[in-house]
């Protein structure tokens, strides 16, 4: 393997998807304005201790939007015909796949710092884990744009069916995550479901790092939203490498 | 050392075999042409020729380079036209061939060279910002050229690059292509157009039904099918078809007004259609022989049974 050519592969492969997807209206309308929509629906105009929330509306600006550019782009291509020549260039599968994961994670980043630094000198937020909410941060983005990328995986050439299937799989994850409703106040089967989701555990660490109780440890929030991240990639190479070989 | 050596190449999908152990080698520049019916399986070749689509079956060597062993090294040394590959519409041309250009990793220097050179070649210069979008299929395919062209490439391979385009954007990128080989480039080219096969290859691969059934020069594959030499003649009146029935005559077809005879024996058919001629109280307004087309060579080796 040519690490340098596979690397230079994937920042390209990023290079390229910001250049063209950051643009496209449904990373706007899944990206950005359906999380600001969202909280004001659920955080405007109520009582709501807004020091206690805010890590979890973070958390959901960053799930929103890291995971809005990855479901475009594979689609896109396959319609678009782009796809067949993106292959036929010195990248393999998982170059394309970490490449758009890169993609995604970065404008995760980019939306959720604005809104993290916002809230950090606007409104009356402390950070006391900063290292914490730094990994978390970064490690949610990458996490969250890598599952963006797997629902793209098994999908066809329309672009608007995947951004339907990944609207059908983000939105119950925000209600069962501890977003609206805290972790430690879930009980039953809700707190099981909530341990499927790896929200969850970017939720938790966030809600740690700004001072509250946490339910897992740091280091098993960390850990477990590694692990999402290695399994969504792992599976969305899998499908496109398998997709791949079909008749095209 | 061969450009490309293909080696036992196979490809299945589900229990259609697409590609049934085609082996080839393509000699460093040389003009190499995939001729082939509709799913012959000439795309699913140039597919795993390119690492586009892995085989289930045999190798692929590019200048030494194994595909399967060193897969960025061997796609490193080919630049491709895939038959489904378009540009980017949303970026202008020369943003596409500067893409192409970072995957290929040159320098900023030598890709913002080339991109420069490349448009004033292919005449896009004066609507090199402007995004691709609006522009004609010609024009986009020349991108497309360009972008294949952009890191110099020993070996290129184009899936049916001239396929829908207008003439002036055909003959520029034919002109293009031969430049290149004449500068050494390997070219392997994918077509439908046979005139285009016979005028610009100098060995063609016929595919059908996912395997080869002939490999050479299209001189050499024209004398191999000496029975298909043909006399075509015009008359000054319509004639029975029924009057070309003869033993050296295989086939008769009418061709516009003319009459296209096929034959093993010239002579002797010219002799048939001159007794005709008297026979009939007709009048012969033109006659010409001719040995067969690289057409008519492919199609009786695509009818002939694998």
């Amino acid at each position: 393997m040519n690490w340098s050519i596979y690397l230079r592969g994937i920042l390209t492969v990023a290079r390229k998807d910001i250049r063209i997807y950051y643009r496209k209206a449904p990373v706007f309308i899944f990206g950005l304005i359906l999380p600001a929509f969202l909280f004001f629906a659920f955080f405007m105009g109520r009582a709501l201790d807004i020091q206690k929330y805010f890590p979890g509306f973070l958390a959901m600006t960053i799930f929103f939007t890291a995971s809005s550019v990855g479901p475009l782009i594979v689609p896109w291509e396959k319609q678009a015909g782009t796809f067949e020549r993106l292959l036929s260039y010195p990248v393999s599968i998982s170059t394309i796949v970490l490449g758009d994961m890169i993609a995604g994670a970065l404008f995760g980043l980019l939306i959720g710092g604005i809104v993290g630094l916002a809230g950090i000198l606007l409104l009356p937020i402390s950070v006391t884990f900063l290292a914490l909410v730094c990994v978390a941060f970064v490690l949610g983005n990458l996490c969250f744009s890598a599952m963006g990328v797997l629902l793209s995986s098994p999908s066809g050439n329309v672009p608007s069916n995947v951004m339907m299937l990944s609207a059908l799989v983000r939105f119950p994850l925000i209600f069962v995550s501890g977003i609206f409703m805290p972790l430690s106040e879930m009980t039953g089967a809700g707190r099981y479901i909530a341990y499927c989701s790896p929200l969850t555990y970017l939720v938790d660490a966030l809600n740690q790092g700004a001072g509250q109780a946490p339910v897992f440890p740091w280091f098993a929030d960390i850990l477990a939203m590694l692990g999402f991240m290695c399994l969504f990639l792992v599976a969305a190479v899998g499908i496109l490498k398998h997709n791949s070989l079909k008749r095209v | 050392m061969d450009a490309i050596k293909v080696e036992n190449l196979t490809k299945r999908f589900g229990d259609l075999t697409a590609v049934d152990r085609i082996s080839f080698d393509v000699k460093k520049g040389e003009f190499f042409g995939l001729l082939g019916p509709n799913g012959a399986g000439k795309t699913t070749t140039i597919r795993m020729i390119t690492g586009v689509l892995g085989p289930d079956a045999g190798s692929v060597v590019v200048e030494g380079s194994d595909l399967r062993k060193d897969y960025f090294g061997a796609k490193s040394k080919m630049g491709v036209i895939p038959e489904v590959g378009n540009i980017y519409t949303d970026l202008s041309a020369q943003e596409n061939i500067d893409l192409t250009g970072r995957f290929y990793g040159l320098p900023k220097a030598l890709r913002r060279q080339r991109t420069g050179q490349l448009l004033t070649e292919f005449g896009l210069n004066d609507r090199a910002d402007v995004p691709t979008r609006n522009f004609s299929k010609g024009m986009r395919q020349r991108v497309s050229i360009a972008c294949a062209m952009v890191h110099e490439p020993p070996i290129l391979i184009l899936d049916e690059p001239t396929e829908g385009l207008d003439v002036m954007s055909r003959r520029l990128i034919v002109g293009k292509v031969k430049d290149m080989n004449l500068k050494g480039t390997t070219v392997i080219l994918t077509t439908h157009n046979i005139e285009e096969a016979n005028q610009l290859c100098q060995r063609v691969c016929i595919i059908n039904k996912g395997g080869i059934v002939a490999i050479d020069s299209p001189e050499r594959l024209r004398k191999a099918a000496e029975k298909m030499q043909t006399v075509e003649v015009a008359f000054d009146r319509q004639v029975d078809p029924a009057s070309f029935a003869s033993q050296f005559i295989t086939k008769a077809e009418m061709c516009g007004d003319k009459w296209r005879v096929w034959t093993e024996d010239p002579d002797s058919a010219i002799m048939h259609l001159v007794h005709l001629k008297e026979r009939e109280g007709l009048r012969i307004l033109s006659m010409t022989t001719s040995g067969p087309s690289l057409e008519d060579v492919f199609v009786k080796l695509c009818e002939a049974p694998r």
